[in-house]
């Protein structure tokens, strides 16, 4: 009998310690949204660039070798992506260990077009686009494998159609690379900072242990600016409004012939390729 | 026997417990007032009340980002009209846009309250970098 | 009943010991990956998941391969099986903690894991996987304590656990068959979207399971005054025969599909696991080992004398649990991310700090399991002596 009511005790004991616990926690995210900014109000910049679905074309006709890298450097350099063949300063980062190349971040890069184009691999593939540097990136999918694996919610899909990582809140499961058809994503092995030659102010870097991939440059449109891969890329690269007939986009994919990337698997890609 | 290593037991016990408290022992230092300067002193109030901000920052500041990130909605309008960037350092109107020295006005009490956020892993204070 | 744990023999406290220090080991090198990043593993961009996966998904097929004992024993009333069932629990239940470490260590922001619960993501299979992994540990401890400390106390184990052991045979199966999911609904992935991928972890579940347990059975035998039985671990055999079997089987009919319809995005990883691709081979000899041991395994357990002597049989299953393990863990890996989407190969190995975090796991788990061992061993001497 005294057993018996020792242990419930116990019991009661606990549970009411774990509801201790809780309390503070529970208490906190109910008064999250405080009196004082209830009626504040938060809104898109002024002069954004919105768009209900948004889109690239890429003209490979006009992309050459010195094209391709300014484009690669200007995105890469501005969303600080770090340079595994940048040398460190060890001054300020003593201790670096040495690089996997493997493990690499790359937002957009240069492919042939057997591997950019897989599934159109071609036996008597035209010389010309035998050695054309052909870019890829995120294609920021109308039916995102990766945001259907994401197990937070950390990768989504924007109502304007783009698909973005939430960094604040990726836990570096990598079910999204694994799920990824295009090999878009990127994981940050390591931390990223002593391989940024010049840290870009206005956007954060990452931390380790975080996916990430092209954003379209949403904090560009947000300001009413082109992406910077569209800026570098003179003329090859036109990013606008899919679902918008008059858009130049759209007049683009009507005077020319298009593919996409892997458009069997059906994610319906929204980066189009003129040949 | 047991009576013994029971006692035992319980002062060690009460003498770990009690760690935060002895081991700050004879260097209590006053609570620092984090510095406003330039725009920020000129300013005279906030995103919030003065004490709001104080108690709430860390809230406001995380709505924020879901709103940036996830709703792609940057303006903060306060109730007062006010338009604020909701950013840490991007721009003349974000955090450290206004309150200029970071290690004066964030890192003081942060560093006194012992907490350290991760903000900075990822945002950069301009000046840092320069 | 946890006094039983600290009462042991010399034996028991060297062994426990010595996986302590692996364990140990396996935690300092964890502490290096967690301050510096997956950066001291052999992952790259192109085979993101590696070693923790590929163990991972082995115990978890180890984990649900325990309901082959369940089973027979709960709905068939096959008796032989009344005094290994709990074997079967308690392995399963060491094999779950296993695999919830293994997901851990695997993720890159340890510290954020509850955002799976503060942004539930049903659309994600990773979900479900989280759900019923949980699910399948919780009900297998709470229904093995609650079965020992009723054979303990020689009476009937709570109605109210017999709900529970039904529901836990849906689960060992849901428990791997999400788990195959993980990887077989993923567009991009030639290797793993097959429908049969599913079936064939299960049939390779219950004959790597069924084949540990045995094992378990011989050195139970050996330390303690308990006897399994010896046709309990015959039955077992015997499933073990069948399902690998059939894991053969699952597996000839991918390869018949593969190259028959001979389409390259699902050539190109098979080719790559058994013959190599593109002059990267290190998988190559793996692979054949696997086949080959599944091969003898088969052969050893279909011709009854073989499979009846007492000798030979603890080889055998050594041989299918190294088959599957390869089979399973290794090639299910390096075969979905090599080649790559874009048809690159990028070849992975393991780094030795990958190697001793997975085996400071193995470790934990083997002490869970020694304890839990123990615990029933100690309590069927004590009922039957």
């Amino acid at each position: 009998m005294m057993k018996k009511s020792r242990r419930s005790f116990l019991k009661v004991a606990a549970v009411s310690a774990i509801g201790i616990g809780a309390a503070p926690a529970i208490s906190l995210s109910s008064s999250s949204n405080s009196q004082s900014t209830s009626n504040a109000v938060k809104s898109k910049n002024h002069e954004a660039k919105t768009a209900k679905r948004w889109g690239m074309v890429i003209n490979c006709t006009k992309i050459s070798d010195e094209v391709a890298e300014n484009i690669v450097e200007a995105c890469h350099k501005n969303h600080n992506v770090p340079d595994f063949n940048h040398e460190v300063n060890t001054e300020k980062y003593p201790n670096t260990r040495p690089v996997n190349h493997k493990q690499e971040v790359k937002w957009i890069w240069e492919e042939h077009f057997k591997y950019a184009f897989p599934d159109k691999e071609d036996e008597f593939l035209a010389d010309k686009y035998k050695n054309l540097p052909f870019l890829v990136l995120c294609n920021h999918c109308k039916s995102a494998p990766c945001v259907k694996a994401c197990p937070t919610q950390a990768t989504f899909k924007r109502e304007d159609g783009i698909v973005i990582m939430d960094f604040h809140r990726c836990i570096g499961c990598r079910f999204c690379m694994a799920a990824c058809p295009f090999g878009s994503r990127s994981f940050n092995f390591r931390d990223p900072r002593p391989f940024i030659e010049e840290t870009n102010p206005d956007f954060p870097t990452r931390s380790k242990g975080v996916v990430e991939k092209c954003n379209l440059c949403a904090e560009r449109l947000a300001k009413g600016e082109q992406p910077y891969c569209v800026e570098a890329s003179e003329g090859a690269i036109v990013v606008g409004d899919l679902e918008d007939p008059d858009s130049d986009i759209r007049a683009l994919l009507n005077e020319n012939y298009t593919i996409r990337r892997k458009q069997t698997l059906g994610t319906e890609p929204s980066v189009y390729y003129i040949m | 026997m047991s009576k013994s290593a029971i006692f035992t037991g319980l002062v060690i016990f009460i003498i770990v417990a009690l760690f935060p408290f002895w081991i700050n022992l004879g260097e209590i230092k006053p609570a620092p007032e984090p510095e406003l300067l330039g725009k920020a002193k000129a300013a005279k109030k906030c995103v919030l009340d003065k004490i709001d901000m104080r108690a709430n920052h860390m809230s406001l500041l995380d709505e924020w980002r879901d709103s940036v990130v996830r709703n792609a909605n940057r303006i903060y309008t306060n109730t007062e009209g006010k338009e604020f960037e909701m950013s840490l350092s991007t721009g003349d109107n974000s955090c450290l846009g206004c309150h200029e020295d970071k290690s004066k006005f964030c890192d003081k009490c942060h560093n006194y309250a012992s907490v350290d956020p991760y903000c900075w892993e990822c945002h950069t204070d301009p000046k840092e970098i320069k | 009943m946890l006094e039983i744990a600290i009462k042991g023999s010399k034996k028991y406290w060297i062994w426990l010991t010595i996986l302590l220090v692996i364990m140990t080991v396996g935690v300092a090198a964890y502490i290096d990956q967690f301050i510096n990043g997956l950066m001291t593993t052999g992952l790259s961009r192109d085979v993101s998941w590696g070693f923790y996966i590929a163990n991972f998904t082995y115990l978890v097929g180890v984990a649900a391969g325990g309901v082959m004992v369940v089973i027979p024993f709960y709905l068939h009333d096959y008796e032989k099986f009344h005094r290994i069932t709990i074997l079967g629990e308690f392995l399963a239940i060491a094999a779950l903690v296993m695999c919830l470490l293994l997901v851990v260590v695997d993720v890159g922001q340890p510290v954020r894991l509850l955002n799976l619960f503060l942004y539930p993501s049903p659309q994600s299979v990773l979900f479900y996987d989280v759900l019923v992994l949980n699910g399948y540990l919780g009900l297998n401890i709470i229904i093995g304590w609650k079965v020992l400390e009723a054979e303990r106390n020689q009476v009937r184990p709570p109605a109210w656990t017999y709900p529970l052991i039904y529901l836990s045979i849906p689960f060992a199966i849901g428990i791997h068959t999400v788990t195959a999911y993980l990887y077989c609904g993923l567009p991009g992935r030639g290797f793993w979207l097959t429908a049969i991928l599913a079936p064939r972890f299960l049939a390779s579940a219950f004959a790597a399971g069924p084949s540990v347990l045995i094992l378990l059975c011989y050195v139970v035998r050996k330390f303690t005054k308990f006897d399994p039985g010896w046709e309990a671990m015959q039955t077992l055999s015997k499933i073990v025969c069948y399902a690998l079997i059939a894991n053969v089987f699952f597996f000839l009919c991918e390869i018949f599909v593969v190259y028959y319809s001979n389409i390259p995005g699902h050539v190109s990883h098979i080719q790559y696991l058994f013959f190599g691709l593109h002059g990267y081979n290190s998988m190559v000899p793996w692979m054949w080992t696997s086949i080959i041991l599944m091969l003898i395994g088969i052969a050893l357990l279909i011709i009854p004398w073989l499979r009846n002597n007492e000798f030979l049989l603890p080889f055998t299953c050594v041989m299918i649990i190294i088959g599957t393990w390869i089979d399973k863990s290794l090639g299910m890996i390096a075969g979905g991310f090599v080649p790559s989407p874009l048809h690159h190969v990028t070849e992975y190995a393991p780094t030795i700090k990958e190697v001793m975090i997975t085996l400071g796991i193995y470790a934990l788990g083997l002490i869970i399991l020694t304890i839990l061992y123990k615990l029933a061993t100690t309590v069927k001497e004590e009922v039957r002596g």
